[in-house]
């Protein structure tokens, strides 16, 4: 029983600390088109302070600032494509989650081609030198 | 055994130290104490145009243009930060040499708050401007404060610190990268 109330405590306090870090002035939305086109937007940008968390799930303030200028820069009418480029221009690439393919992101992008390439190579080696006809021995004494 | 025979055997050997040779250069690459900052993209920009109030007097506005002529160095700060308390010895000592201008950023802070930090601390600014709602900061990508821009005579972005400055950073990085800026003229 006391342990059960403990838990329970335990959940309110949790619940308590979320409530605290909530955003203060939450952004309202015209339109449910323009709520997912902005989830969609930001859950692929990275928070530029706590590094592995993305735009839409940060709670840092600088995280709040960027979520608010993007909406700004949809409702003055930019594309997709212009609101990651002004992120990139001021942040760097850093803020993509897919980076884009250029000269220093070609490795990033197909060095796990070129890695599987080079395995199944290695593969069709081993198997080619001891393969062929005469590999596994019959043994007609096994058995199964 | 045949001589291909042979050499496979070693192969197992031949990638576990690949392998090795991999993570230690991914060690080896993250020693840096700075390895979370992000590398500005405006290094080697033109710095981003602003116009902001100064916290000594509210009604006269600075612009970079005001600025240009000679490097700057824009401390940003706010009275909420602790890295920039413990930065403040640093950046006086240096702007006590009077080598450069040094400006202060004053960020997300209230006023009388930056005014009392200035005055128990010092104020060790050429003049402080305030960004007290951020206008410009996103141009400037700052994402936390302390940071530190050098900005040369044409108002280009020579550097970038972010977090707290020591005199080791402002010896070996700071002044060689103004010497360059002012070389470069």
């Amino acid at each position: 029983m006391r342990a059960c109330l403990m838990s329970l405590l335990l959940l309110f306090a949790t619940a308590a600390a979320f409530a605290q870090v909530s955003d203060p002035a939450p952004l309202r939305f015209a339109n449910t088109t323009e709520e997912q086109r902005f989830h969609a937007l930001v859950t692929e940008l990275r928070c530029v302070m706590c590094q592995n968390q993305s735009l839409a799930d940060s709670n840092a303030q600088i995280a709040h600032d960027l979520r608010r200028e993007v909406l700004t820069l949809m409702r003055q009418g930019k594309t997709d494509a212009e609101i990651q480029d002004y992120l990139v221009a001021r942040y760097g690439e850093f803020v993509l989650y897919k980076p884009r393919i250029e000269a220093t992101t070609w490795l990033l992008w197909f060095g796990p081609a070129l890695l599987l390439l080079a395995g199944g190579f290695l593969v069709a080696r081993v198997v080619r030198r001891h393969g062929g006809p005469a590999a596994l021995p019959v043994d007609d004494t096994q058995e199964w | 055994m045949t001589q291909a025979g042979r050499s496979l055997k070693w192969l197992p050997l031949l990638v576990f130290a690949g392998l090795a040779v991999l993570l230690a250069a991914g060690v080896w690459l993250s020693r840096r104490a700075d390895r979370d900052a992000l590398p500005s993209p405006l290094l080697g920009k033109h710095a981003p145009e602003f116009s902001l109030p100064t916290l000594h007097e509210p009604g006269r506005l600075v612009s970079l243009a005001d600025l240009k002529g000679a490097p700057f160095v824009l401390n940003v700060w706010g009275s909420w930060c602790p890295s920039c308390r413990e930065e403040h010895a640093v950046i006086t000592r240096f702007a006590e040499t009077k080598r450069v201008r040094v400006i202060g950023y004053n960020w997300k802070d209230e006023h009388a708050d930056a005014l009392r930090w200035l005055e128990q601390l010092g104020n060790p600014y050429w003049v402080v401007l305030v960004d007290s709602d951020s206008r410009y900061a996103l141009d400037w990508g700052i994402y936390g404060a302390p940071e530190t821009f050098l900005v040369d005579g044409n108002g280009m972005v020579r550097w970038k610190h972010v977090g707290a400055l020591s005199d080791r950073i402002v010896d070996h990085e700071l002044l060689p990268a103004l010497a360059r800026a002012e070389h470069a003229r």
